[in-house]
């Protein structure tokens, strides 16, 4: 727990009954970074969210603002008191008050002038491009629109930290594609220390500033995203940011046997400490293939084209090395073809590929 | 550590553990203290208050009330293989098929159901009384017969009288669970060769059964806790069912323990019925049929919708449009068995009542002020608890939604003597007071008022509220500012559901009335004893009139459906 920590999380824990959702989560948040909690449905990525917001209590550790403890399995400062904004899944504008309402009412309750309000509130809506529908109802507003307002009245507070719990899940694609855009240009507008909850890596990818990956109620890694995608530090980390092969082998002596094909154990990363089993994350898009083995570096793997898919924007093969059952997934740019059941060399390159615990030990 | 353990202790002290505590007190004076008194005092001897089963055999040694057991326990068969018959083509013909006129039939059915009871037995008894029945009237007239055909103080005169005013539970429940078959069942028996007939009975209507039966069951209970119409008719016919037998029993010298032995059983089928109808309708057979139920396509029935629109009109005249035109003619009639006729008629029976009889205006005060507060509590008790077991604010609010449906399985009459046994005798002394009416009342339709309040806020997202809280306002601030508009109208809808039925209530009153304290229930069953048919259509009117009137308001606040629609729990 730094000094100059925004927020942090210090053995956060939460049990329903003997069921633990959330377990040992340690996370600290400087002052305007932009933090997503990213994992698959039921991960505790929004129970933890909903401790923060102070509407659930913690079973163990604490989580503290501005060096303040906020919540402990003894105390929790109620939601109202603790200067934050959150943004819902269901956006919850208040069907009962117009736009411009819904965005002055956090203000209202902090007992600002009229004038101040009005001003806040025209100035919130003209960055959110809604001002004309400052008088509108929420009913009469699109899916999109009132996810700007839900922005718009969460940020014109200036919370201590703003948290958005799946804020995306109910747009369709292209209008996701435009919001997550919108919400990042809106933090580094506002430089507002910020939670975000997702399932969808993208909108993970595209905002933050660093990624909490959870699975099974504890936090697998935290990176930013560049990191996080090549050097994924778990088997669940690598397959659920992005698609990944997982290459299983032993160390023999000097090499490492894998399905199919051997490699000298010195040309892997990494290569001081390893023994016995081990596996590696191949990203599909570093992987080459070609008709005929050449002279350039990397690993070298004979086999055949099993299956070939057209999307469009790319070829997806699935290459089986020579005498194994291995498939490797192989994204090449459209104008590569090759049939299916065409002998053809994969290169692996490996200073792009990532170690990651072998299955036996996997999380 | 012990820091931490004494703000933890100070904390849970918070208004809203008083709120509960006050919540249990109110349901403990309302639900637990009654039941647990009539049972009390079905074993305990009169003077002395030693433990006795004597009173259980002063109830059940004598064959005659033996004999009223076993009459209701046939009238509720009958009733319900009656209202079967009245309500399941109904329902299919409505939900299912491109039969003409729905909306009529919908309306008809909805009016049938608000009908109280007791007053459709009074238009029957000027429909089908022996000989001077309207129905016998005719029926003499046109074959030339000296006797008339139909006599509604018989058994199957009662039987057939409930029926029409209870098949709508029975209408509610299939066309609710019809509405969720989807078409694409259907499709699936079609494609390998299933015909309509085929489809609907192999197909359809097993899907629907366990709601069909669960219609049925409540159908069952009603019939047998029913009060007004066995009064009306049983009496004068010169026999006996249970709830009949009870006022026997209350008469003088009132015998109130052996009341609560008589009535025990009453409150045990019930409670054994209810649960079998509950485990019927939530069962894999039932399960099926939740969710959105798909695209439904409408079945043509041909030439067969105009009879089936024929056998819905036929119902529904029986239980609505013949009683009404023979009440109305009564109650502006001078003579109701002249006739229609212009010289005939008079506004002299509401002036009558209104402005002369002694008691009758101050009955329809009563009615409906009592109404109005009994909605007001059920419903003030209903969402505190409604809103503490949905945010789950404190331990153990499960206990309070528990006894706040518990009401739902007391018969009214039941309920009558609970309270007659908790609050009549002293330090309490409520007996004929207008709060042990209306304290009965409130009790009666808590659960209407819990299960309507809670849907009211359930069909709210949490995260509404939450959205008021983490921008920095309070619970109460929440409730004010969004709970508050956002339920408004779901609120007034469940206050008239309780008040509806709350004006019209009788088996509670019958039992706690005082001079002052007549109900409009009430009074009418007074009023039968003298026999005057034209001032008691009129008074029947009033009270029609003043339902068909809140219930337009509402349906034109809340959509025409929306007595019609099934809870679900």
């Amino acid at each position: 727990m730094s000094d100059h920590a925004k927020l942090s999380l210090a053995g956060l824990g939460k049990s329903f009954g003997s069921v633990p959702a959330v377990v040992d989560v340690d996370l600290s948040l400087r002052s305007g970074e932009f933090v997503s909690l990213l994992g698959p449905s039921g991960c505790g990525k929004t129970t933890t969210l909903r401790m923060i917001a102070g509407f659930m209590k913690p079973t163990a550790g604490s989580i503290s603002m501005n060096g303040a403890e906020m919540s402990s399995p003894a105390n929790v400062v109620p939601p109202e008191k603790r200067g934050m904004s959150m943004i819902f899944q269901s956006y919850a504008i208040w069907p009962n008050m117009t736009v411009g309402e819904n965005v002055a009412f956090g203000l209202k309750l902090r007992k600002l002038g009229n004038a101040e309000v009005t001003e806040r509130v025209n100035r919130i809506l003209d960055t959110v491009q809604l001002r004309h529908l400052k008088d509108r109802y929420p009913a009469e507003l699109s899916g999109g629109q009132q996810q700007r307002v839900a922005l718009a009245r969460a940020i014109v507070i200036e919370p201590e930290v703003l948290l958005l719990d799946e804020p995306l899940s109910n747009l369709d694609a292209n209008l996701r594609e435009e919001m997550r855009s919108e919400i990042r240009r809106l933090h580094d507008a506002f430089k507002i220390t910020t939670v975000y909850v997702t399932h969808d890596q993208s909108e993970a990818m595209v905002t933050s500033d660093r990624i909490v990956v959870m699975n099974h109620g504890r936090i697998d890694q935290v990176d930013d995203p560049v990191s996080l995608y090549n050097r994924p530090r778990t088997r669940f980390v690598a397959g659920f940011i992005g698609r990944t092969n997982f290459l299983d082998g032993r160390v023999d002596g000097s090499q490492i046997v894998f399905p199919g094909f051997t490699v000298p154990v010195a040309s892997a990363p990494d290569a001081a400490g390893l023994t016995g089993a081990v596996s590696f994350s191949v990203r599909p898009q570093t992987i080459d293939v070609a008709p005929e083995r050449a002279d350039g570096p990397g690993w070298w793997v004979a086999g055949q084209i099993a299956e070939r898919s057209y999307l469009g924007e790319y070829w997806e093969y699935v290459v089986r090395p020579d005498g194994s059952d291995l498939k490797l997934r192989v994204t090449t740019p459209p104008t590569t073809v090759y049939e299916a059941g065409q002998a053809v060399w994969a290169r692996i390159d490996p200073s792009r590929i990532a170690r990651v615990p072998a299955p036996d030990k996997a999380g | 550590m012990s820091l931490s353990t004494t703000s933890l202790r100070r904390r849970s002290f918070d208004p809203l553990m008083f709120l509960w505590i006050v919540l249990a007190a109110v349901l403990v004076f309302l639900v637990v203290n009654p039941l647990f008194q009539l049972v009390n005092t079905s074993l305990q001897e009169v003077d002395t208050g030693n433990f006795t089963l004597m009173n259980y055999v002063a109830a059940y040694s004598r064959p005659r009330y033996l004999l009223a057991m076993w009459n209701s326990v046939r009238l509720g068969f009958c009733v319900t293989a009656l209202c079967l018959i009245f309500a399941v083509p109904m329902a299919w013909a409505v939900s299912r098929t491109d039969m003409p006129g729905k909306g009529i039939i919908r309306m008809l059915v909805l009016g049938a159901f608000i009908t109280p009871p007791y007053l459709g037995a009074i238009g029957w008894i000027l429909l089908a009384g022996p000989n001077s029945g309207w129905l016998n009237r005719i029926y003499m007239g046109i074959t030339g017969a000296s006797e008339g055909l139909f006599n509604i103080y018989s058994f199957e005169g009662l039987a057939f009288n409930i029926a029409v005013y209870s098949f709508p539970y029975i209408f509610i429940f299939t066309s609710a669970a019809l509405d969720l078959v989807s078409s694409e069942m259907e499709d699936a028996a079609n494609i390998l060769g299933a015909g309509v007939m085929r489809t609907t009975f192999k197909v359809t209507l097993p899907m629907v059964l366990p709601a069909i039966m669960g219609g049925a069951i409540i159908t069952f209970l009603e019939a047998i806790a029913l009060f007004g119409s066995p009064a009306l008719i049983a009496i004068p016919a010169r026999f006996n069912v249970v709830t009949t037998q009870l006022l026997q029993f209350f008469s003088q010298p009132i015998r109130s323990e052996v009341a609560a032995a008589y009535a025990v059983p009453l409150l045990l089928i019930t409670v054994v019925l209810f649960g079998l109808q509950r485990w019927l309708v939530h069962r894999r057979g039932f399960v099926a049929l939740t969710g959105k139920g798909g695209e439904r396509r409408i079945m043509e029935l041909g030439p067969w919708r105009w009879v089936m629109l024929g056998y819905s009109l036929f119902v529904l005249s029986l239980s609505v449009l013949m009683p009404y035109i023979v009440l109305s003619q009564a109650a502006l009639a001078k003579a109701w068995g002249r006739g229609f006729a212009w010289d005939n008629m008079t506004f002299h029976n509401f002036y009558y009542l209104l402005f002369q009889h002694e008691t009758a205006a101050q009955s329809v005060v009563n009615s409906f002020t009592y109404a109005a507060a009994a909605a007001c509590i059920a419903i003030t008790l209903g969402l505190s608890i409604a809103y503490i077991v949905s945010r789950r604010l404190l331990p153990y609010a499960g206990i309070l939604s528990f006894l706040a449906m518990a009401p739902f399985v007391v018969p009214g009459i039941v309920l009558a003597i609970a309270f007659y046994a908790a609050y009549a005798p002293p330090p309490f002394t409520l007996y004929g007071t207008a709060t042990i009416l209306i304290l009965a009342f409130a009790t009666r339709f808590l659960p209407i008022g819990y299960v309507n309040a809670d849907a009211a806020i359930r069909s709210i997202n949490p995260e509404m509220e939450e959205a008021v809280r983490i921008l920095g306002g309070g619970r109460l601030v929440a409730i004010r500012k969004v709970m508050a508009p956002l339920m408004k109208r779901n609120l007034i809808g469940a206050w008239l559901l309780v008040f509806i039925p709350a004006t019209r209530e009788l088996s509670s009153a019958l039992f706690l009335y005082g001079p002052k304290t007549r109900t409009m229930s009430v009074m009418l069953m007074d009023m039968s004893e003298e026999g005057n048919f034209e001032h008691l259509a009129a008074l029947g009117f009033l009270l029609l009139a003043a339902t068909l009137a809140i219930v337009g308001l509402a349906s034109a606040l809340l959509g025409r459906d929306f007595m019609l629609r099934r809870e679900r729990s």
